[in-house]
């Protein structure tokens, strides 16, 4: 189609003006979190720039108890995510049966739902069959929601599998395990690399889920939310800062591996040719 | 083996000694039975993992039942109970739906679905043009933007909207900038356009991803065509790009719709319970209120309306050509 230049510009400049007010909250927040007064007001003299709340953030036990939790409950809900939603994407992307289709909508089903709604209707669940609500009852709740988006990252590699792979290893006569271990998984691997990134960083920012399942436990953001629904406060701002600088760490880890992988697989095929 | 039919590295080892060893003729009469062996293997290996392919569902259907169609239906179960007890083991009643129709639950009702549909209203505006330019104009550039966007979702809602509070307040950053530019603005906080304006900032990548891959879907030659004979930006627009972008129009907005109906957050911190939400006078409902089967019969009511519109959706939409055209998209 004939775009001019002056309509690429126009929607560049567009996109650009979406992003700048996608990222002005973060900025916000950072410009908060460097701010000695109790009250924030902007903009503030250089004068006033401390790292006072951080250090306060870091030293408070009470911070380190609620990453605890969030991180006890980001970790069993990816390794949940990632053995449930594996063999998912298999029966999703990669093999041809009866009831595939319908499994297919299943996966999506939970994606399409209120979080706050599924939260709740686990509480309930979870009083009715007489379980304390606690860290781990969370991990089930977000397991239900990740497990899912798990699954799609993962299919998208599955689609992409090449079954006359596997149907040879079976020709040779490798048993399902074998062909599991050293056939399926390895190629799969820059998927379950990036649904474990995906799984960490929903659990670990997840907070409508939490509110109802994390009973007497509760994790960061839902302690970040008391906080704020309770008037303003400088270790907000910091908490919140270190919590975008945590995702962002992993977001950069993830990408490392998979960019390290790729230049393994490349050498190793520049060495075999 | 040149002439070989490409399935034949699935013969058994012995077929394959054979084929090795006999001279020409003798090769033709030892295939038909090498090739009725690889059937039967390939046939084996065709169950083999249409089973394996089912089993491998299983781990996951398990967690479903357990973990969202049991609780569902338990939510459904309890909304019939009498008001405030806290037990199922008891005479079924519809006073909870009384009471919601009695005391003015609808008004709460009625303004989450006008929040949510004024939301989606917003979003289809606000993200056609940037899910077009994804699509159809950048190229590079849009995997940078797609990324830029995608990554937000992993900062906590809360913490982005708690962002805004610090932009949007008395004394906050925007307030600040725009004294610098010498306009005296109070906060902006607190009232209702800033509650839709937060959930159009936390909802806007669900619409904007299936809206571009939706635009994915229309073939650059037929809008060419349609150029070609004369049509206009707008008729291409009306005529081929929003009907055959429709499936991707339907899934953001049902998508939208669905998440912001049980939005929490937003009117809380943004708009400082100026309006009570229906997710708000659930959360009171188990939480202060102390009436659970009441808080029940709201969210099955949410829980409804939601079922209705993703049945609709499923059954419309064929989604593994939806999602395959990005798999081809994406080597």
């Amino acid at each position: 189609m004939i775009i001019t230049r002056a309509q690429r510009v126009g929607l560049s400049v567009y996109a650009g003006l979406v992003l700048l007010v996608f990222y002005f909250p973060i900025f916000c927040l950072a410009a908060a979190s460097f701010s000695k007064k109790r009250y924030f007001s902007f903009p503030y003299p250089w004068a006033d720039v401390t790292t006072r709340w951080y250090v306060e953030a870091a030293s408070s036990a009470q911070v380190a108890q609620f990453v605890g939790v969030s991180l006890r409950i980001a970790a069993l809900t990816t390794i949940l995510s990632l053995l449930i939603g594996f063999f998912a994407s298999l029966a999703y992307a990669r093999y041809a049966w009866r009831g595939r289709r319908t499994f297919q909508r299943l996966v999506l089903l939970p994606l399409f739902f209120p979080q706050s709604v599924l939260g709740l209707a686990l509480l309930m669940w979870f009083n009715f069959l007489g379980v304390k609500p606690s860290w781990w009852t969370a991990v089930i709740a977000h397991t239900v929601w990740i497990a899912p988006i798990a699954t799609l990252i993962m299919s998208i590699r599955a689609y992409g599998l090449d079954p006359s792979l596997e149907e040879a290893a079976r020709d040779m006569g490798a048993s399902r395990w074998q062909i599991l271990r050293w056939i399926t998984i390895p190629l799969m691997a820059p998927g379950i690399v990036s649904a474990a990134c995906f799984s960490i960083l929903l659990s670990w920012g997840n907070f409508a889920l939490s509110l109802f399942t994390t009973g007497a436990d509760s994790s960061l953001p839902e302690w970040l939310y008391a906080r704020m629904t309770s008037g303003y406060q400088p270790i907000i701002p910091a908490v919140g800062t270190l919590s975008v600088a945590a995702a962002i760490v992993v977001v950069l880890a993830g990408a490392a591996v998979l960019g390290i992988r790729r230049r393994f697989a490349a050498r190793r095929l520049a060495a075999a040719v | 083996m040149s002439e070989a039919p490409a399935s034949a590295f699935a013969s058994p080892p012995h077929a394959r000694v054979l084929l090795r060893d006999a001279s020409g003729g003798v090769r033709v009469v030892w295939i038909e039975p090498a090739i009725e062996a690889v059937r039967q293997q390939s046939a084996f290996g065709e169950i083999s993992s249409r089973a394996f392919g089912m089993a491998s569902s299983f781990p996951f259907l398990a967690l479903m039942l357990a973990g969202f169609v049991v609780p569902l239906l338990c939510v459904c179960a309890f909304s019939l109970m009498p008001p405030r007890t806290f037990s199922l083991a008891q005479i079924p009643t519809l006073a909870n739906y009384r009471i919601i129709f009695e005391q003015g639950y609808l008004l709460s009702l009625s303004k989450s679905v006008a929040l949510a549909l004024a939301t989606v209203g917003i979003l289809l505006v606000v993200c056609y043009p940037l899910a077009f330019a994804l699509a159809k104009v950048f190229r590079s550039g849009a995997a940078l933007v797609t990324y830029a966007i995608a990554s937000s979702l992993f900062v906590s809602e809360n913490i982005r909207l708690f962002g805004w509070v610090i932009g949007l307040m008395k004394g906050g950053v925007l307030a600040g900038i725009s004294r610098q530019l010498g306009l005296e603005v109070e906060s902006w906080l607190y009232n209702v356009p800033v509650i839709i304006f937060g959930m159009v900032y936390v909802y806007l990548p669900f619409m904007l991803f299936p809206l571009a891959l939706g635009l994915q879907m229309v073939p650059e030659q037929v809008r060419e065509a349609a150029f070609d004979l004369g049509a206009s930006r707008w008729q291409v627009f009306r005529m081929i790009d929003v009907p055959l972008s429709m499936p991707g129009i339907v899934i953001g907005s049902v998508l939208v719709f669905v998440l912001s109906l049980g939005a929490i957050a937003e009117a809380k911190i943004l708009g400082g319970q100026k309006v009570v939400t229906i997710a708000a006078e659930i959360e009171t409902a188990f939480t202060f209120g102390q009436n659970w089967p009441l808080g029940s019969a709201l969210a099955t009511m949410l829980i409804g309306i939601t079922a209705v519109l993703v049945f609709a959706l499923l059954r419309k939409i064929d989604f593994e050509r939806f999602l395959g055209r990005r798999l081809e998209a994406e080597p």
